[in-house]
């Protein structure tokens, strides 16, 4: 048997729903299920699709509640709301949830359905609608939901500008399961924002030590020991920063960061050698990143720090060299987005196939631009352009299939024009001397039915009688009608012994009425068996004739219709695609050429930063007995 | 994601602003040069939300489209008086493996499916894959399932199962709920709908 038990949670939807839903029962709408599959896929087109037409066919029926999609009809309307949340459609999934909010829902159901409406306000950046949607939960609110609430508040009010309240709501959270890290970050820097500086500390410092079970929550943590770090930093708090900024992960997204400011922190604590550390470490990392790139040449600075001027100028002479290899390189990457190689590559189907995509992007050999925007791929603006331009692709091909669909269903009808129009004439003339024939039987069954009917209440032994009494009791008449009324002894006799035999056979219809009648209605009820099944055939044949009517009949206008709905749609999702694809290109440039004027004045800061430690480490020669005439390279040695 | 948008609130210094004040002017330069962008991104991003706008009505109006056009191939190809969809789903609360089905309707083949990661994770999750949908004549008919896949020992298994079916005028739909074969049976159950 089908079921649903595990779909709901599965698919990232809470749980509660009203009572006699589906949850954990059985699955009573196959296409509910289906839809169902494709969201379990990501595949969310494809689950509204289903979903949408599901519910239009279940909204357009006489009875909905006879429909197989009733019992499921809370959870559809629920999970419209929600796939198109997931498909980023905020506008529709708000009028869904809003539909399941003043609907007749259990309290629980619309305060889950005002939590998801306050998500969506809040991802539009509409803090005041997603508190004034928060609001609206009252009572119970369902026990998986409870903390996200809560959350989702302290963010409101974060973004409201009233860090105050959302310290205070998270102050409620700590420790709550699910939001380990999150929930004392935010409190931290609620308590930042209030102007509340040594707490914030503190709480940053409590975040920083969370234990940590996944990726999100290592990565928070790493993200909390690194503000702490900056923000002691900032306080020239040096010794608390570095121990603060040691506590960050050497592999993760705040790694090269914390590395960078660690080196920092070191400089301004004016211990030149503990910065060649993280630095050292550091510059050896993958050049494209921006902290690797001030790492390169703070490295050199910390090494003329400590007056090692010959080491200092070959590393900044390096520094030249690789500054200039990633101009070179990000010119080259301006110049493919520029030949729209960067689009072509965001399309490419087996990149995408890969979760990591945005990350073995940068593996494509003829795809040097993404080197340099991984940190930009990363940014929630550029991600929901760049999933709209890889949605308007899906949807541009699916129309592309579609088009091609319609001349295919114009040859289908055709060939089926083709058969039956010279069939069908003939078949309806035969049917019609059929259906003739059956009314007359159907109107004699009727007839019989309705005596039989009568004769319970005044019975008519005569109207059972058999072919052979019938016949007789015939030629009895007949014999008496020319018996005549004579009253000879002849005429007398033979009159008498056709009444003895007229009451012969009264007396075998008195005497076996009511084992005729039983058998007269068994034989009624055989006969309605036998009219059935000619019932179910005859409406078997006027429904395939329907259906063979309706294979070719009826196309022309929605097809064409459809046809053109299309191509408008088509063409409007071309300029758009065009202007996406377009403004990713432009901000996908505007980040190379920030990330080109900061490589040319590192490389411009290195060229002199290169001569004025040559000249030093020259002059150091020169005071000092050297056995080579390389100034950097005696130094190098030592 | 709520979670992610946790951290959209900070509103932290910029990263090693002060440092690069003291000891190198790079960092200041680097500093203007991006505050010179702020405003750049600003209009940016009040553009990608205008095209995120207009990115929602198409992706409603397709929508609209592909429920029409659904409804509109399902009437040309499957008249409902020979359609037949069949249907595979998991037996609840299994997870086994699942590799691939094969499905003989009558004698001919109609389905040949190998499982993805991630569409075997959709069934797991409850989803229902309509593997077929086709047209066939009213009256009996034969299936015959054939499954491929492994245990949680990691032994492989594989089971087939036929069935008989009756078709009558209205569309028929076929499930075939999938579990592992066991002491008692393939496994493999049909459903009636």
């Amino acid at each position: 048997m089908f079921r649903l038990g595990s779909s709901i949670t599965a698919l990232g939807v809470a749980v509660a729903l009203t009572a006699g839903s589906a949850v954990g029962e059985d699955l009573h709408d196959l296409y509910f299920g289906e839809a169902l599959f494709y969201a379990g896929q990501g595949r969310h087109f494809e689950a509204l699709e289903r979903l949408d037409a599901e519910l239009i066919q279940h909204n357009g029926l006489d009875e909905p509640s006879l429909g197989s999609l009733d019992h499921h009809k809370n959870e559809a309307d629920f999970f419209v709301g929600d796939f198109e949340l997931q498909y980023r459609m905020h506008h529709r999934a708000g009028r869904a949830i809003r539909a399941v909010l003043e609907g007749d829902v259990d309290q629980e159901v619309r305060n889950e359905a005002a939590y998801r409406l306050a998500r969506i306000h809040f991802q539009k950046d509409q803090p005041e609608d997603a508190l004034l949607a928060l609001d609206r939960i009252e009572g119970r609110v369902p026990d998986d939901i409870r903390d996200d609430v809560e959350f989702l508040r302290a963010n409101i009010f974060m973004a409201l500008g009233r860090p105050s309240e959302a310290a205070d709501v998270l102050r409620g959270i700590q420790g709550a399961d699910g939001l380990a890290g999150f929930s004392d970050y935010n409190l931290g820097i609620a308590l930042l924002q209030d102007g509340q500086h040594n707490d914030a500390l503190k709480q940053l410092d409590r975040a920083g030590r969370v234990r940590a079970r996944d990726r999100a929550a290592h990565a928070i943590r790493d993200k909390s020991n690194f503000i702490l770090g900056t923000l002691q930093f900032e306080a020239s708090d040096f010794g608390p920063a570095q121990a603060s900024l040691s506590r960050v992960r050497l592999e993760g997204p705040y790694s090269n960061q914390a590395l960078l400011r660690a080196g920092w922190a070191d400089v301004n604590a004016e211990n030149f050698e503990r910065a060649l550390v993280p630095w050292g470490v550091l510059s050896t990392r993958e050049p494209t990143d921006a902290a690797v790139q001030e790492a390169i040449i703070a490295l050199p600075f910390a090494y003329s720090q400590l007056e090692i001027h010959g080491r200092a100028a070959r590393l900044y002479g390096e520094a030249v060299e690789t500054f200039g290899e990633e101009l070179d390189r990000v010119d080259a990457s301006i110049r493919s987005i520029r030949e729209g190689r960067f689009l072509e590559a965001l399309v490419r189907e087996e990149i995408r196939q890969d979760k990591d995509w945005v990350i073995r992007l940068r593996s494509l050999p003829d795809t040097p631009e993404t080197y340099y925007l991984t940190a930009l791929m990363a940014s929630h603006d550029f991600q929901t352009a760049l999933q709209n331009y890889l949605d308007l692709e899906d949807l541009r091909k699916k129309m592309v299939t579609w088009q091609r669909s319609f001349e295919a269903f114009g040859d289908i009808i055709e060939h089926r024009r083709a058969y039956y129009d010279p069939l069908l004439p003939e078949l309806d003339t035969q049917f019609r001397k059929l259906d003739a024939q059956i009314r007359l039987r159907m109107e004699q069954r009727e007839h019989i039915d309705r005596r039989l009917n009568a004769m319970l209440v005044a019975p008519r032994p005569d109207f059972l009688a058999t072919a052979d009494e019938r016949l007789l009791s015939e030629q009895l008449n007949q014999l008496y009608q020319q018996i005549g009324d004579a009253e000879t002894p002849v005429a007398t006799e033979l009159r008498a012994r056709v009444d003895r035999l007229r009451g012969l056979i009264t007396w075998q219809l008195e005497t076996r009425y009511h084992e005729r009648l039983t058998e007269t209605f068994e034989n009624l009820e055989a006969l309605n068996a036998d009219i059935d099944e000619m019932q179910a055939r005859y409406q078997s044949f006027v429904r395939t004739r329907q259906a063979a009517l309706h294979s070719y009949v009826g196309y022309e206008i929605p097809l064409n219709r459809m046809q053109s709905r299309v191509r408008g749609a088509l063409e409007r999702l071309t300029v758009l695609m065009a202007r996406q694809g377009h403004m990713l290109e432009t901000v996908a440039i505007d980040e190379l050429k920030i990330r080109r004027d900061r490589l040319e004045i590192y490389q411009n800061q290195a060229r002199y930063a290169f001569a004025d430690s040559y000249d030093r480490a020259a002059k150091s020669q020169g005071e000092e007995p050297v056995a080579d005439a390389s100034p950097i390279a005696e130094e190098d040695q030592g | 994601m709520t979670r992610r948008n946790a951290t959209r609130p900070s509103k932290l210094p910029g990263f090693g602003v002060s440092s690069l004040r003291r000891h190198a002017a790079v960092a200041m330069l680097t500093l203007i040069a991006g505050m010179a962008t702020a405003d750049a991104r600003d209009a940016t991003r009040e553009q990608m939300k205008g095209l995120d706008e207009q990115v929602q009505e198409i992706k409603s109006d397709v929508l609209s489209i592909a429920a029409e056009l659904n409804g509109l191939e399902e009437r040309l190809l499957y008249p409902s008086n020979s359609q037949v969809a069949v249907f595979v789903d998991l037996a609840d609360g299994k997870d086994f493996r699942l590799d691939s089905i094969q499905i003989q309707l009558d004698g001919n083949l109609i389905a040949h499916h190998i499982y993805s990661y991630k569409e075997l994770e959709a069934l797991q999750k409850g989803g229902v894959q309509r593997i077929f949908n086709g047209n066939i004549a009213t009256g009996q008919h034969q299936l015959e399932v054939s499954v491929a896949g492994k245990h949680d020992s990691g032994k492989d298994f594989s089971s087939v199962e036929s069935f008989t079916f009756s078709k009558n005028v209205e569309p028929k739909l076929v499930g075939i709920t999938l579990d592992e074969p066991g002491l008692t049976g393939s496994g493999i159950e049909l459903g009636n709908w």
